[in-house]
């Protein structure tokens, strides 16, 4: 048996959190160790990654680094874990999210004590779920998983987050677990119209069972309806707004980053793999959804004053193109949406923290309290531009490669929708600009709220640079993670059933072929 | 006309020696009551009672499966079902015996009054506290039940369950009186469970009655037959079932017979609801396993959309009345109206999944239950317990290890992952799904939902909640017993929900009846 590279990744930051809580009361080392266990998992992380093979898996078996063991052989389920593309693009995302929002939380609980020992070891209990989420090959293990990780959200947002936290965190709690609720029914129900047996929740014992045409599109709703509110599209995001404004910007890039592409990833591995027909069925409504989530993101966040409540806007609208992506059923569309969901996470997470110091040094989020900040602190002004950019997909940073392509794909099946999807992109610079003019041009401020007011600090700039620098990597050479996510995609799609319409803009193809020699 | 002569029956005294042992208990502990001067009862009674508990435990687990069969004339059958739910109702019950026995540093048990029989507020009352009164007949009173229970989940006949109806539910009714505090309102609540329950047990007899008119016999076996050779008579097959259910379905407080519960739940003392809660719903849910499964099993699809609608019923309604309340007691006691109807669909799923998961939820229920009311018995305000959900708040902040626990423990009842919670949930829910009660499963999950809003509503309050300048709350630091008790229960709960698989196990492999 090779090296069980996953449940490492799993365990390891499970470990650091207990640790972390047990470290004596008076510890003064708790974020260092903290900061360890995350750049410790990512290192791990970045081992698995070397062990995957691209392309090493098929139709049949597309999974890598398995790790399969009877777990409650009474209820069919099993611990198993497994890659492919797809999920490892978004555990290493996660993995170089955590010590990066570890280093931008570092003053989040400044005082040694209980509270941040729980503020940190929450982080990274919340890695290790996030772990288990994407590498569960496992319907049971993953709804476990799916679960789990509400948890240390809901104390994460609920005990550290601003004055209204007790309601976001509640809300945000019953969104999620009623969608899962709904989801446990599919989950039962995918399990006894499946081969049963006590390894029945296996993925690959689901996937391409024989299922009557009403009952998949039953359990393809049950499914979808959790994965729509996680992800979150409209109209179930409601929750999103406020919890992403209670909560400290770090928890808000792990969540929405990271944590809600569960859902789109869901919607690919589950709803699409297990449910082609019915995918095939839902594909007008949830591409008019998509649309809709992409525009009601798009207009409300130009519409909205506080910060973190207009990222939070930006990135429903964002999830409508992901959305858009997955449901065009072409190879270049969901390549694109897959890729999407990774760059979306450095976008947020340099929108959020960003953000985040600007509101520390401001005491505010509302941008009618900003204006000429670009004179005061410069450097903060600078990162804010830089990932609004990312964020408008601007040509040579990181969304505009994965944005072009869901459009391009679109367009090979369904023109009007991509034409439509298109003018998106134009409100995106609304929103975005508008939102870089409040808060950065303009005279400088003369009041005494900038009198003491520093730029950038040393740990800011180890947060800024590295989100910086992969906007640059993914924009200028988006290759090598291309090359990860397009099998996983043409296996999802071969699943499906679906052929591309036309040889369209067949960018992917010749980057595999170039990326044997890398 | 043949002549009948009496046939003394046969009884296999090993089969029946777990109940014999605790029934003697009981006895042996009235006598004690009699006998021992004040000082030393508690000493006396407490490891008596336990041991008494442990020994049926020990007999049962050495002797149960290999004196499986049906015995004393057909009216009480041991087999996998029995054996399992008497074994759970003996652990569950050292557990609610040691959380009962705690003295918090006192004389006495601390939750019971030292008079039961005097006025509250009358001189009697004081003049009992003086000379340092104990209540220590709660002992006996606790074992008698427990046989009762143990005589509830195997009787295989309408008049042995009546009896054993009666066993359980008399030393209950007197429980639930002795509070030492608020005694009002345990009288009260002592009183509404006593009037309630005799109107559900005369509901019950007079099904029975029926029963017996329709089959000419109250054997299980005997109505199972003449259901199956179907001597056409359902105006009193159909009507007795249904009132049988109604007896047994007030046992374990489903809607629309869940009137007595919160106010039982909220007036009885604190340990007695747990022991009370737990207990009694495994031995009425055996009960009721063993009578629509065994005996009115042909009549299934006359009980069975009765029994769908009540388990909805008690989900929709325990989920709805909780989030209004502001009672810590009461928020459990409905939630235990809304779990008496997640159980209830594994019972309508009727087979042997139906069986094995509504055993294993019993088991989470009370293993999460007991310690839950432990819990609840510790948090104190000016001496008496603090119920409101308001003066609960900030308890996280000065009691970690207690609020964690009791997180854990309403995560469990929120059914959340890798809590035994959510295995129980799920056992249950495929149970029904698989035998084509999805509509059920969904009414069930939604109602999860909003239970657990107001589990999460509690631990928003203990964790965020800002105490204020309200009167001090504080956590009483329990000795042994119940940390004990409290630890145990914490832990099976994990266990339950990480590792499920030994105890599904045996669930399934105790699942069958005899017949």
């Amino acid at each position: 048996m090779s090296f069980p590279w996953l449940t490492t990744l799993l365990v390891l930051p499970l470990v650091g959190a207990l640790v972390v809580s047990l470290l004596p009361k008076g510890s003064t080392i708790v974020r260092p160790v903290a900061l360890g266990v995350a750049l410790l998992t990512l290192v791990v992380g970045i081992g698995a990654a070397t062990q995957f093979r691209i392309g090493g898996g098929t139709a049949g078996e597309p999974f890598q680094l398995t790790e399969v063991y009877s777990w409650i052989p009474q209820f069919g389920v099993s611990y198993a874990l497994g890659v492919d593309g797809i999920s490892l693009s978004m555990i290493l995302l996660g993995l170089v999210l955590v010590p990066i929002c570890i280093v931008a939380a570092w003053d989040d609980v400044p005082a040694v004590g209980r509270r941040q020992h729980a503020y940190f070891a929450l982080m990274l209990a919340l890695t290790s779920m996030m772990v288990g989420v994407f590498a569960a090959i496992d319907v049971f293990l993953f709804y476990v998983f799916f679960e789990a990780m509400l948890i240390p959200v809901y104390f994460l947002i609920g005990v550290f987050g601003g004055s209204r936290r007790a309601r976001a965190a509640t809300s945000f709690l019953l969104y999620s677990l009623a969608g899962g609720l709904i989801m446990l029914v599919a989950v039962i129900g995918v399990y006894l119209a499946g081969p049963r047996g006590t390894d029945g929740f296996l993925l690959s014992n689901l996937t391409g069972m024989d299922l009557s045409v009403e009952a998949g599109r039953w359990l393809f709703v049950g499914f979808f309806i959790a994965f729509a509110i996680k992800a979150p599209m409209w109209p179930v995001h409601t929750w999103l707004p406020l919890a992403a404004e209670q909560a400290r910007p770090a928890t808000s890039v792990l969540l929405v980053g990271v944590l809600d592409k569960v859902g789109t990833y869901g919607m690919i591995r589950f709803c699409l793999t297990l449910f082609p027909e019915a995918s095939q069925w839902a594909t007008p409504v949830v591409l008019a959804l998509a649309l809709v989530s992409l525009f009601v993101g798009a207009f409300l966040a130009i519409g909205q004053t506080d910060m973190l409540r207009l990222i939070s806007y930006t990135s429903i609208s964002h999830f409508g193109f992901i959305v858009l992506g997955i449901f065009a059923f072409t190879t270049v569309s969901q390549t694109g949406a897959t890729l999407y969901m990774v760059n979306h996470g450095f976008t947020t997470a340099g929108l959020f923290l960003v953000a985040g110091m600007l509101i520390v040094r401001r005491g505010s989020r509302d941008l009618r309290d900003f204006g000429g900040w670009q004179r005061v602190t410069p450097l903060v002004a600078g990162a804010l531009f830089v990932s609004g950019m990312s964020g408008l997909a601007l040509p040579g940073l990181n969304s505009f490669v994965s944005e072009f392509l869901v459009i391009v794909g679109t367009f090979g099946r369904h023109p009007w929708i991509a034409v439509i999807s298109a003018i998106g992109v134009i409100l995106a610079a609304v929103y975005i600009l508008v939102m870089y003019q409040k808060v950065a041009t303009g005279p400088r401020p003369a009041g005494p709220e900038v009198e003491d007011v520093t730029d950038m600090s040393g740990r800011e700039k180890w947060v800024v640079a590295p989100i910086i620098a992969a906007f640059l990597v993914l924009g200028f050479y988006p290759k090598p993670v291309l090359d990860l996510l397009e099998p996983a995609v043409q296996q999802t799609l071969q699943t499906v059933g679906i052929s591309d319409p036309a040889p369209a803009v067949d960018t992917a193809a010749n980057h595999s072929t170039e990326g044997s020699d890398h | 006309m043949g002549g009948s002569m009496f046939v003394a029956p046969e009884i296999n005294y090993t089969a029946l020696l777990p109940m014999i042992i605790v029934f003697v208990g009981g006895l042996v502990g009235v006598t004690v009551e009699g006998f021992a001067s004040r000082r030393t009862r508690y000493a006396v009674q407490v490891p008596l009672s336990v041991a008494t508990l442990v020994l049926a435990l020990l007999a049962l687990v050495l002797l149960g499966r290999d004196n499986e069969g049906i015995t004393a004339a057909g009216t009480v059958a041991v087999d996998g079902v029995t054996l399992a739910l008497q074994g759970l109702v003996l652990v569950l019950s050292v557990l609610g015996l040691l959380v009962m026995s705690e003295r918090f540093g006192g004389e006495q048990p601390d939750a019971f009054t030292q008079s039961g029989v005097s006025t509250p507020g009358s001189a009697e009352e004081t003049l009992a506290t003086k000379v340092g009164a104990t209540t220590t007949e709660v002992y006996p009173l606790t074992l008698m039940s427990v046989g009762g229970m143990m005589l509830f989940v195997a009787a295989n006949d309408l008049i042995l369950l009546f009896v054993a109806l009666e066993i359980l539910s008399l030393p209950l009714y007197v429980l639930a009186g002795l509070a030492r505090r608020r005694r009002l309102l345990s009288q009260e609540a002592s009183l509404k469970y006593f009037l309630l329950g005799s109107f559900s047990s005369a509901f019950y007899l007079f099904g029975a009655v029926l029963l017996y008119g329709y089959a000419g016999s109250t054997r299980f076996s005997d109505i199972a037959a003449a259901i199956s050779s179907n001597v056409g008579m359902d105006g009193l097959l159909v009507p007795g079932v249904l009132l049988v259910a109604v007896g047994l379905l007030f046992k374990v407080g489903a809607v629309p017979f869940h009137a007595w519960t919160p106010d039982v739940y909220q007036g009885a003392p604190t340990p007695v609801t747990g022991f009370m809660a737990a207990c009694t719903k495994v031995a009425a849910f055996g009960a009721m396993l063993r009578v629509l499964y065994v005996a009115v099993e042909g009549a299934r699809l006359e009980w069975q959309p009765v029994i769908a609608v009540v388990a909805a019923l008690s989900m929709v309604v325990g989920a709805l009345l909780a989030i209004v309340q502001t009672d810590v007691k009461r928020i459990l006691a409905y939630s235990s109206i809304a779990h008496a109807g997640f159980i209830l669909t594994g019972v309508v799923a009727l087979d042997v999944a139906g069986v094995s998961s509504t055993m294993f939820y019993l088991a989470t229920y009370g293993f999460m239950t007991i310690p839950a009311f432990a819990i609840v018995a510790l948090v104190r305000s000016a001496g008496t317990e603090a119920t409101l959900v308001d003066q609960w708040a900030g308890l996280g902040r000065r009691s970690p290890w207690i609020a964690a626990s009791f997180t854990f423990l309403l995560m469990a009842f929120a059914g959340i992952p890798l809590t035994s919670g959510f295995t129980g949930k799920f056992a249950v829910f495929s149970a029904a799904v698989s035998q084509g009660w999805a509509w059920l499963a969904v009414v069930g999950v939604l109602a999860s939902a909003v239970t657990a809003y107001i589990y999460f509503v509690l631990v928003v309050q203990m964790w965020l909640g800002d105490p204020g300048d309200a009167p001090g709350t504080v956590v009483v630091r329990p000795s042994w017993m119940t940390s004990f008790a409290i630890l145990v229960g914490v832990a099976i709960t994990l266990a339950l929900g990480v590792m499920p698989s030994p105890v599904l196990d045996l669930a399934q492999s105790t699942a069958a009846f005899l017949r």
